[in-house]
């Protein structure tokens, strides 16, 4: 190692002193260390909301580039660009920029699909993400504040996806846009009121691609950067989750320090995640709206579908019977309110408040820093398998008419199957889970207390046939296991267990010698087993948590 | 590890203060300057509530794993660059010494491969420069399983802060002058309605004139075709479909006058239950819905002529022309609104009035005007 460190007080080598000139000046070492040393759990989950967070920067990356060339004016121009087929169509400005955009500028079409690309996989990750602090209850408190943040982020992106959709104005988005004035109108007492104010009078008039054009490049960017800002500086502030395993506690994080380990790793996903959106938004094309044609209120493309993350909202509106409520004084609830306004509104409070209301529920206000795994709390996996079903079915109504002509089955069995379905599935898909949770958390004791089937037969001096188990932890005088269940995943393949030793390196010839993959395989193992010695463990017996079975991996003496 | 001033206030001389003091006074550069880098980190470290437990070292160096790691992780980035300069290559290339990128309709030529090529390009150069990252830290750096305590809220901090925030409140004297805290909640009302008063200019009437319950239809107004031809009985027909507008100045672009003019089949006309009260509005077998469905307002395109069914394709709601196009499945609620029409002097077919309700979809007061 390098001894050549000079005192703190004098660095000798360039860098060190351009170091210590911004030092004098801004006073960032200490805050620094801070960060370099911050601990990131090592889990893959973990990454999901990172790349919410990437896809973000590409969509403001590609956006910007996209505002350059792009006119939100509605004003009627006669095409004259390079796309032969529409030449001489009268359309708006909008539609026109975004042909442009599509032909005439170099490039500008790669950026404008792997902007489209971009905003998928932004709701998609967020989503998942969502998923993945939901079943794991990284929710509990005290996290309950980013949670909330969280479920605004994802209405505002889904806000941000619906505005962005309509600019281009072409048959697609206006179909859509017609729709959302449908639902503006559809808000009891103040419906038409805010349709005006929105739309500056009756629809569609002349200013509502200038409108969402603003609340798409400006309004909503900036509360989701503060909100993304406010989500990650208490997620430093809180320290992150972790899964329950050797050395674990509900006051440490266990994993790799900021620099350098995670870093790169943290910069490899960025460049991945961009790949991804680059080669998608190159090789498959996307909204390809110079074949939808200028936005005409009398004309619709059949089979016209939104980007996936609003399917469920025009599933439900499918689904929703046809009644509307009269009220007296001859006033009306339209029965789009129900499904839209209500049907939204409802799924994302319920979602927003699911952290009190499970407190309330379990009575359960301790803070909690290791997460669960899903089988663990059958009740709360169930009910997030209900939901998701229920949005699933909602989400395949949304096409349903798709669906009914690939499958040459009838639009109105589809509908009465998404009608029924959403009422019937969901209670099933809570059965089901919970029967598989407590199936799964079963066969995690049963390892813990018999061990691991081995696949190994031995036939006893009584001529009986028992299977060999390989037990993983002391056992007692009737060979069970001892190892109390402590949260975290059990070992269940002779090979987790360090049942084969690892794959000796290199592709066409091996550049490794075996013998010392072995030699190090056992120091290893020594290694770890002194350094768990005097570590407290709520251990799960994985190999790499410290949980090695005694006799280097060899099958114990067979039990029953 | 402790930042608490030990010697408050000034000591007359003018040096630096006791506050930046903390591991500074524990250690002397003396000290620090005998430790090697690996030391330092970790001493850093234990400062941050951070352990080291078990480092991995990587291959060991000048090893044929270290060589075999080195040249693979070289040629992920060597690739990232390669594909940038493919790039490059394609992007500025492209009508230079490249055939041109501009797009021909249905050409499969170096136009159509412009963008795919650009895309896999940059693609390709972003993957491999992240494969090369994640290969990096798998191969070459040394594993760290590190673990950092997790604080929870100080008890005196709590109290310290709170103590701060109190004694200013006291100091403000606010909590006893009970009329100026009244007065400065009236002010911070008033305050926030003038800051969003401005946007009142977003406010419009819309119940001025009835612009929703109103379209440019009138008496005697011609049934165009979307290219501006009028439509005489006869010109279609019997069981067809024709989407029309109004005779006016852009009528054709109006989103609440589409019509659809259909010619019923001699069956269809046998059977015709127009809705109470319209039986008049056909003329001779056609008759002329709006085309704007009473659900969402999304145009109903989809005629099945076997049926006599439309469509609409939005949420798939269907209206029964023989019966005043009311709904017969799917979310709509209401009959699509119908066109009183007849022929004028020439013979073409004319509105004899606007449509006599509401058309698209329904709204809260939509029955009272
Ligand atoms: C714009 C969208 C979002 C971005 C960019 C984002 C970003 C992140 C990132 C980078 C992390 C740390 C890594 C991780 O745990 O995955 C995180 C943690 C977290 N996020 Fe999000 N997130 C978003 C939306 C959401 C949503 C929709 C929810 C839930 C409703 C949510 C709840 C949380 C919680 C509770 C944590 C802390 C998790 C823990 O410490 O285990 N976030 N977010
Ligand atoms: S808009 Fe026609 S069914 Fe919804």
């Amino acid at each position: 190692m390098a001894t050549t460190t000079a005192a703190p007080g004098a660095p000798t080598s360039k860098i060190g002193q351009a170091a210590l000139e911004v030092d004098d000046r801004l006073i960032v070492a200490g805050p620094l260390r801070r960060t370099l040393n911050k601990v990131f759990p090592d889990h893959w989950s973990f990454l999901l909301g990172e790349i919410a967070l990437y896809s973000f920067v590409i969509l403001l990356l590609s956006g910007t580039y996209l505002t350059f060339f792009y006119d939100a004016t509605m004003q009627e121009v006669v095409y004259e660009g390079t796309y032969a087929p529409l030449r001489g169509v009268e359309m708006s400005a909008a539609y026109e920029s975004t042909l442009g955009l599509s032909f005439d500028v170099r490039g500008g079409l790669l950026i404008r699909q792997i902007h489209h690309w971009a905003a998928l996989l932004f709701v998609a990750s967020i989503v998942i993400h969502l998923l993945r602090i939901f079943f794991t209850g990284a929710f509990r408190r005290p996290r309950e504040t980013n949670w909330l943040i969280g479920v605004v982020l994802l209405v505002l992106a889904l806000l941000m996806g619906v505005t962005g959709y309509s600019l281009p104005d072409d048959l697609l988005s206006g179909t859509g846009l017609r729709i959302i004035s449908a639902i503006i109108l559809s808000l009891p007492v103040i419906g038409t009121w805010a349709h005006w104010a929105v739309f500056n009078g009756d629809y569609v008039g002349t200013e509502i691609i200038g409108r969402f054009y603003i609340v798409h490049v400006l309004i909503l960017p900036a509360i989701i950067l503060a909100l993304i800002a406010a989500h990650l500086l208490i997620l430093v502030k809180q320290k992150h989750t972790q899964f329950p395993g050797a050395g674990r506690t509900e006051h440490n994080v266990v994993g790799n320090r900021l620099f350098p380990g995670f870093a790169v790793k943290a910069t490899a996903l960025l460049f991945i995640v961009f790949g991804l959106c680059a080669a998608l938004g190159g090789l498959v094309q996307i909204n390809p709206i110079w074949l939808w044609g200028p936005y005409n209120p009398a004309q619709v493309s059949a089979g016209s579908q939104p980007d996936w993350y609003i399917g469920f909202l025009d599933g439900s509106t499918r689904l929703f019977p046809a009644w509307d409520i009269n009220l007296p004084g001859d006033y009306t609830i339209p029965a789009l309110f129900w499904p839209t306004v209500v049907g939204a509104g409802l799924m994302f409070t319920v979602l927003a408040l699911y952290p009190m209301i499970e407190r309330k529920l379990t009575g359960d206000t301790a803070a909690h820093h290791l997460l669960q795994r899903p089988r663990d709390v059958p009740v709360r996996t169930s009910v997030g398998a209900m939901a998701l079903t229920f949005y699933v079915i909602l989400w395949i109504s949304g096409g349903n008419d798709l669906i009914a002509d690939k499958f040459d089955i009838s639009l109105n069995a589809m509908t009465w199957f998404g009608r029924i379905g959403c009422l019937v599935l969901p209670p099933f898909a809570y059965w089901m889970t919970y029967r598989l949770c407590i199936g799964l958390q079963r066969h995690d004791r049963e390892v813990l207390e018999h061990g691991i089937e081995t696949g190994v037969i031995r036939r006893l001096p009584s001529g009986e046939f028992i299977e060999v188990h390989q037990p993983l932890g002391p056992v007692d005088e009737h060979g069970h296991g001892q190892l109390a269940y402590g949260g975290a995943s059990v070992p269940k393949k002779m090979n987790q267990v360090g049942g084969a030793r690892r794959a000796i390196k290199g592709f066409f010839k091996p550049v490794e010698e075996p013998a010392e993959v072995q030699r190090q395989a056992e120091l290893e193992a020594r290694g770890l087993e002194s350094e768990q010695s005097d570590r407290q463990s709520i251990t799960s017996g994985r190999p790499s948590e410290g949980g090695r079975p005694s006799e280097g991996g060899r099958p114990q003496a067979p039990r029953d | 590890m402790s930042t608490t001033d030990k010697h408050p206030g000034s000591n007359g001389s003018d040096v630096a203060g006791p506050t930046h003091g903390g591991p500074d006074d524990e250690y002397t550069p003396a000290q620090l300057a005998a430790m090697d880098r690996t030391q330092l980190d970790r001493l850093g470290a234990r400062y941050d509530g951070v352990e080291i437990l078990h480092v991995e070292p990587g291959p060991v160096p000048g090893s044929a794993l270290e060589k075999q790691a080195t040249r693979q992780v070289t040629m992920w980035f060597a690739l990232g660059a390669v594909f940038a300069v493919a790039f490059l290559v394609v992007y500025a290339g492209s009508g230079w010494f490249l055939p041109d990128w501009e797009w021909e309709v249905g050409a499969d030529s170096w136009s159509a491969l412009f963008t795919p090529l650009l895309g896999l390009a940059m693609g390709l150069s972003l993957l491999c420069i992240g494969i090369g990252l994640v290969q990096y830290v798998k191969k070459l750096l040394p594993h760290e399983t590190a673990v950092q305590d997790k604080h929870d809220g100080s008890h005196f901090d709590r109290v310290t802060t709170g103590a701060s925030l109190m004694s200013g409140l006291d100091k403000s004297g606010l909590p006893r002058r009970k009329l100026l805290l009244g007065t400065l909640g009236v002010m911070g009302a008033a305050f926030g309605a003038m800051l969003i008063a401005p946007l009142g200019g977003l406010i419009k009437n819309p119940n001025t004139g009835n612009p929703l319950g109103t379209t440019s239809w009138a008496e005697g107004v011609r049934l165009l075709r979307d290219d501006g031809t009028p439509i005489r009985p006869g010109d279609q027909q019997p069981g067809s479909l024709e989407t029309v507008f109004p005779a006016v100045e852009g009528g054709n672009r109006q989103a609440d006058a589409a019509t659809m003019l259909i010619r019923l089949r001699p069956e269809q006309q046998l059977s015709d239950e127009p809705r109470e009260g319209q039986a008049d509005f056909s003329y001779g077998d056609y008759v002329a819905y709006s085309k704007i469905c009473t659900h969402a307002g999304c145009p109903v395109s989809l005629y099945e002529q076997e049926t006599g069914r439309i469509l609409c394709p939005c949420h798939q709601s269907q209206f029964l022309v023989t019966e005043g196009a009311k709904p017969v499945f799917g979310p709509a609620t209401r009959a699509l609104p119908q066109l009183p029409i007849t022929v004028d002097d020439e013979g073409y077919f004319v509105a004899r009035s606007d449509y006599i309700e509401a058309v698209g979809p329904t709204y809260w007061n939509r029955e009272r005007i």
